[in-house]
């Protein structure tokens, strides 16, 4: 019945976005679940790991959906989910106007072209033994785009848009700092240009001062090429700054959903409010200010998630109807329509969950 | 006295592609219950700043003087910096589960510690004792977790039992090296507001690593800036983050997002940190910085004070009242640099603006 609630609750934000054609993807009720298997002889699944449990999401055409929570919640495998690296169990994912859900790979081949990923690790993602400029002109290679001469050509102007030096092209990852080599990555999502860039954690590994180099990068070629990015990241600042939308995930589920503004500054779900309470600011003063509300615990095995609500067993507001009843996502008394919560009891303006929170504690 | 006195320490490490300067003169003083945030990128110099006080650089050359407690630590036998180790000094590190050992349970690894340095403990003293520590720093049914492996333990509480493994001895000065980087953030609040109860209990020292400005800002009552192996600039917590001297300083405030300025582009520090190995003659900021001067191409800026406050030092040749992130000191500024620059320096500015968001050099 929750399940139908959070169907109907998107469907009746997603029906409008359809209508004037500015959204690229709409996920439906998307499922993702992991079979455990027991030792023994014969091997047989004893548990489901709930990594992604019915998530709705749209993101528009040249817009960023910034995707927030904990280690374990589920965003990357949504995302492998959306990029159709792994099989769906159930859900829907719309890529384009086009059902892209369990395609066979060559069907999903021309998709995969539009659909790229930047990844955490830029050394990781990136092959140690091969040159640069192979590395940027793979994705015309397996796609039989561009050949000789054209290629290096293309691959040169790609390492310039993206400001690296073209005259590097044969120079090993290696040679590359850890910024320069996020700008191969990003080089060579663009290569076939995509309608759609998934960047999980692409900043993270980044020290402060190259990370703001590499995110202007990212919002300049949004702008040149009308990308849309699903970003990935903890770190909500940078979220904040980089999305036009704002999905926070919980266990599998979303709990909070909104343009960022509403997210950030109009917070209704406590887990948002914790996670928002717990960011560390680089401002003594905001620091010293601020009433962190520090959660219990940690986050529930994803195997066995807790009945109703999944955030009731840590949540400083949970009522008795939190344990055994499902919140629909829905918009709440006082925000806009665009602002999704799951939570039966949302914050209210002014509320201080530091204060409630400590005194469960004692 | 303060707890940890460190007077010039410079470290290098001769590397068949010559003699990288990891530390090149590095002062600074820790208090008894204080916190010291030392704040830096990469290969800035912090953790190799750190761990060659604990004899933890194999192959590096040390040299400069950090009396601890009356000891000093450079020059001090293997032997004696054990025995410093974990009983004076602890240090927590960013990684927990490579710092556990996969193979022995969380409780026999804090006993073992106990009883490396104090054998008269008996096993089950010590047994109690680690029961004790984990509850204490907020481990749940401490009495059964005792006997669990390190992969049975989540992220978050790999990192209270480093911690209390660190605190089992009593030290005088923790050391923590990134020990939130790896956690996510409401683990990471739970793991601050930990360090920082434990402090007030026991008038610990800490000495925080980091390159996040956030935890610096939440935890720390010093702060010092470190850039290519030198201190950049060194001030209270509010100094810095308020009334930055450093265009490094400056620099890093500036390019991390503030949500009051969402959207907004972002301002960058243009290129990218110096090779350690050859190291440019004048200041190693000085290819990156918005406001080089002839001078800075030549005469390495001594770390002098500035502003009104004593504790304020800075190692930059722009004039000493020229602190704070407002226009008036931004006019200051470009007097100074304007009177400052002549072709040199120009032609660095130059490149500067021409690249204003690619990276310079490749490192090799």
């Amino acid at each position: 019945m929750s399940d139908q609630l959070i169907s109907q609750a998107s469907s009746a934000s997603d029906a409008s976005a359809d209508a004037d054609g500015d959204t690229l993807v709409r996920v439906e009720n998307l499922v993702k679940h992991f079979p455990v298997r027991g030792g023994g002889l014969i091997s047989r699944t004893v548990g489901q790991v709930q990594a992604v449990d019915g998530i709705s999401l749209t993101i528009k055409r040249g817009q960023t959906l910034g995707l927030v929570g904990e280690t374990g919640c589920g965003k990357s495998t949504l995302a492998r989910c959306i990029a159709g690296l792994i099989p769906i169990t159930s859900g829907k994912v719309i890529f384009d106007g086009r059902d892209i859900t369990n395609l066979s790979r060559r069907a999903m081949q021309p998709v995969r072209r539009e659909i790229q990923m930047i990844f955490q690790d830029p050394y990781g993602a990136l092959n140690p033994r091969r040159r640069v400029g192979s590395i940027i002109g793979e994705p015309f290679a397996i796609h039989g785009t561009a050949t000789g001469a054209e290629r290096k050509r293309e691959v040169q102007e790609l390492m310039e848009r993206v400001g690296l030096n073209p005259e590097h092209f044969n120079r090993f990852p290696a040679e590359f700092s850890g910024g320069q080599r996020q700008r191969i990555g990003v080089a060579r999502a663009l290569a076939l240009r995509p309608k759609l860039i998934i960047c999980d954690e692409p900043v993270s590994a980044l020290d402060v001062s190259i990370q703001a180099q590499v995110l202007n990068l990212l919002s300049d070629l949004q702008r040149d090429f009308g990308l849309s990015y699903l970003f990935i990241a903890h770190d909500l600042e940078v979220v904040r700054h980089v999305s036009d939308a704002v999905t926070v995930m919980y266990l599998g589920k979303v709990a909070e959903s909104g343009p960022g503004d509403q997210v950030y500054e109009h917070t209704r779900h406590p887990y948002s409010a914790a996670l928002l309470s717990a960011a560390p600011a680089a401002d003594p003063d905001a620091a010293a200010a601020r009433q962190r509300i520090i959660l219990t615990g940690d986050v529930p095995s994803p195997i066995n998630p807790p009945s109703g609500c999944r955030f009731h067993p840590r949540c400083p507001k949970a009522q008795e109807l939190c344990g055994t009843t499902e919140p629909a996502l829905e918009s709440k008394a006082g925000d806009p329509s665009t602002h999704l919560t799951a939570c039966h009891f949302p914050v209210e303006a002014g509320e201080n969950l530091a204060a409630a929170g400590r005194k469960d504690q004692q | 006295m303060s707890l940890l006195e460190v007077t010039d320490l410079r470290v290098s490490f001769p590397t068949a592609d010559g003699v990288v300067q990891a530390v090149r003169g590095v002062s600074f003083n820790v208090e008894r219950g204080q916190t010291l945030g030392i704040v830096g990128e990469s290969g800035s110099g912090k953790t190799v700043l750190t761990q060659s006080l604990l004899g933890l650089t194999p192959g590096g050359q040390i040299s400069g003087k950090a009396m601890f407690d009356g000891v000093n630590l450079v020059g001090l036998g293997a032997k004696d910096l054990q025995r410093l180790r974990g009983k004076e000094i602890a240090v927590i590190f960013q990684d927990p589960l490579t710092s556990l050992h996969p193979l022995y349970k969380v409780g026999w690894q804090i006993t073992e510690m106990i009883r490396s340095h104090d054998k008269s403990i008996t096993k089950a003293q010590a047994m109690n004792r680690a029961v004790e520590l984990l509850g204490h720093v907020g481990i749940p049914r401490p009495r059964e977790r005792v006997n669990d492996y390190p992969h049975q333990f989540s992220g978050g509480m790999r990192q209270r039992a480093m911690i209390a493994m660190a605190i089992s001895l009593s030290p005088k000065l923790i050391i923590a090296d990134e020990p939130t980087t790896a956690l996510d953030a409401t683990v990471q609040a739970q793991i601050l507001d930990l360090l920082l109860r434990l402090q007030r209990e026991s008038d610990t020292a800490l000495l925080m690593i980091t390159h996040d400005l956030g935890v610096v800002a939440d935890i720390a009552d010093n702060v010092m800036v470190m850039y290519a192996g030198r201190a950049a600039e060194k001030a209270t917590k509010r100094d810095i983050f308020y009334q930055p001297h450093h265009p490094y300083t400056k620099g890093l405030l500036e390019s991390i997002p503030h949500s009051s300025a969402a959207r907004d582009r972002l301002r960058p520090i243009t290129g990218q940190p110096p090779s350690l190995i050859n190291l440019p003659s004048g200041c190693a900021f000085g290819a990156r910085c918005a406001y080089v001067m002839d001078r800075c191409l030549t005469e390495q800026p001594p770390l002098v004070p500035v502003g009104d406050a004593g504790e304020h030092r800075s190692a930059c040749w722009l004039p000493p009242a020229a602190i704070g992130l407002d226009s008036e000191t931004e006019d200051l500024r470009r007097q100074a640099v304007a009177l400052g620059r002549g072709d040199r320096a120009a032609k660095v500015a130059e490149a500067i603006a021409a690249a204003p968001e690619s990276e310079g050099s490749v490192i090799v």
